[in-house]
């Protein structure tokens, strides 16, 4: 039950005069730029885009700035954002084979086509806290000659050891969440853009959960690539397709266990992972989710968490868990009054009947 | 714009038009720049012919998709803001420009060089002025970037070759 209660407008309206003196912090420490946030804590800006659902690496700065670090709470703000603006199409499929590489590793092939190339990367560091150090060396450099770098999934398939991807049928319509809402049983297409919004810490627990035997599948990480791929759009006023500029994704393919029939020999099956901007561990944990999740299709026993679409693709949006959760703080005064009502009558009627049953059992021991 | 309608490859180039291709080639290089090299570059052109925006600029989303596995069928990955705009030169010459972000100037003047770009006596111009200058900075930044890339590429066999 809701009921409208008035008052306390002043009250919220000098909390956020505070939040915002708060937000800004010591005066004697310079005010944050939103270019600062874009460049130096630019995995923050990506998570934010991924999980906003929204590629803008300004807006997601500025939400990130305004949230004060709350990285959930940005989000929040960007897909708000995205809710003011109209529609204009949706652009042809990304050719991530044509990307402009910049890190692209392979746990399964030591001496692949183009080879193993580590790019801007964590892996390997010491995890030491290092205090401030002035300007970094400039990059060191190598020969920039281009050299091709097939999918390792392709490689695969030559030989046919893996399953192909679902053949593409340009006619086919597309799921979307943000026009349809959620249905089961959901196919791929629209789980992978689930999961591609998602929470990565949600994604993160249930994938390992996958590895440590809930769901297993034996992933190994096939193919991780980063870097910049065109974006086109078919503009019908022009009558061609109008190149957008370059956006920087993390893609993640995951090579996992076996799948065979009577008529067909076993092949590894596949996950995907695609991410917007450098957001590795989200893309793996992607990847392994969305295997999992094809259980039903691969007919693997669905036991595990992980492999429950109903579980997963309604509880992995963290804008959505958080309104829910969060909402517990909004005043609940007559629900609770209900209950605390109700409960006051339980103990009533609790007190009568254990007086009544002493009276009895008073009066049979007297007989 | 409708994502249903019959598309060309991704190349644009399905109906043989190397005009087309052209274009796209040029719109490659704009949708690159950011506006204040781009209406600096603009200026440098000179005197431009009679223009008008043939719709207004807006800005907007894009759902940008993926493929299921890199290359099988299509999935919304999550949108994207754009900006497009289209320019007309009063010799009737269309011109349009969609870019990535929240930029409504930007667009038009994409959307201007494009215009240019088709009609005969500025194309020149523009490649001089314009599309080169861009053309040369981007590659050296490309250049730059794939030297810092191939720096990190791991080479095995150094450790084997260490006996010799």
């Amino acid at each position: 039950m809701y009921v409208a209660v008035k008052g306390g407008e002043r009250a919220i309206e000098n909390a956020h005069r505070l939040l915002a003196h708060e937000r800004r912090g010591a005066r004697d420490t310079p005010e944050l730029t939103t270019e600062q946030i874009s460049e130096q804590l630019a995995l923050a800006v990506d998570r934010v885009m991924t999980e906003g659902s929204l590629y803008d690496r300004e807006l997601a700065a500025l939400a990130i700035k305004q949230a004060r670090g709350d990285l959930i709470e940005a989000i929040f703000l960007l897909r708000a954002f995205r809710a003011t603006l109209p529609r204009f199409g949706a652009t042809l499929p990304l050719d991530t084979g044509a990307m402009q590489v910049r890190r692209r590793i392979s746990a399964t092939f030591k001496d692949l086509p183009g080879g193993q190339v580590l790019g801007p990367t964590f892996d390997y560091t010491h995890r030491l806290l290092e205090g401030a150090a002035g300007d970094p060396e400039p990059p060191a450099t190598g020969d920039p000659a281009p050299v091709a770098m097939p999918r390792v999934t392709d490689l695969l398939q030559a030989e046919g050891l893996i399953e192909p991807a679902p053949a593409d049928d340009p006619q086919a319509p597309v799921g979307d969440l943000t026009r349809e809402p959620l249905a089961f049983p959901a196919e791929r297409d629209v789980r992978l853009q689930n999961l591609a919004r998602g929470d990565e810490g949600f994604l993160l627990a249930l994938g390992y959960s996958t590895q440590r035997g809930y769901g297993r599948n034996h992933p190994f990480a096939g193919e991780i690539r980063l870097g910049e791929v065109e974006v086109e759009v078919f503009a019908e006023e022009a009558g061609f397709a109008l190149p957008l500029g370059r956006l920087t994704v993390t893609e993640c393919q995951m090579i996992t266990q076996f799948k065979g029939s009577a008529s067909a020999p076993p092949c590894f099956t596949r996950g995907y992972g695609l991410s917007f901007g450098h957001s590795e561990r989200k893309a793996m944990s992607m990847a392994l989710v969305d295997r999992a999740l094809r259980a039903r299709e691969l007919d693997d026993e669905v036991k595990a968490p992980a492999q429950d679409e109903e579980f997963v693709l309604s509880h992995s949006d963290n804008v959505q868990a958080t309104g829910f959760v969060e909402h517990l703080k909004l005043p609940h005064y007559v629900d609770f009054q209900a209950e605390l009502g109700l409960v006051r009558r339980m103990r009533a009627t609790a007190e009568v009947e254990t007086a009544r049953e002493g009276d009895t059992a008073a009066q049979e021991a007297a007989e | 714009m409708a994502s249903g309608a019959a598309q060309p490859n991704a190349d644009g180039t399905a109906d043989g038009d190397g005009e087309i291709a052209a274009r796209r080639a040029a719109m490659r290089l704009l949708v690159e720049a950011d506006r204040d090299e781009l209406a600096a570059l603009v200026a440098e052109i000179g005197a431009l012919p009679e223009h008008e925006e043939a719709k207004p600029s807006e800005t907007g989303l894009v759902m940008v998709r993926g493929r299921i596995g890199g290359d099988g069928s299509a999935f919304n990955l999550g949108e994207a803001t754009v900006s497009r705009a289209a320019v007309r030169l009063a010799s009737g010459e269309i011109g349009f420009g969609y870019v990535l972000g929240r930029a409504r100037e930007k667009a038009r003047l994409v959307a201007l060089c494009d215009a240019l770009f088709q009609y005969a006596p500025y194309r020149g111009a523009l490649e001089e002025k314009v599309l080169a200058p861009l053309r040369a900075r981007l590659e050296a930044e490309q250049r730059k970037n794939a030297e810092h890339t191939a720096a990190t590429r791991v080479d095995f066999f150094t450790l084997v070759r260490g006996e010799d």
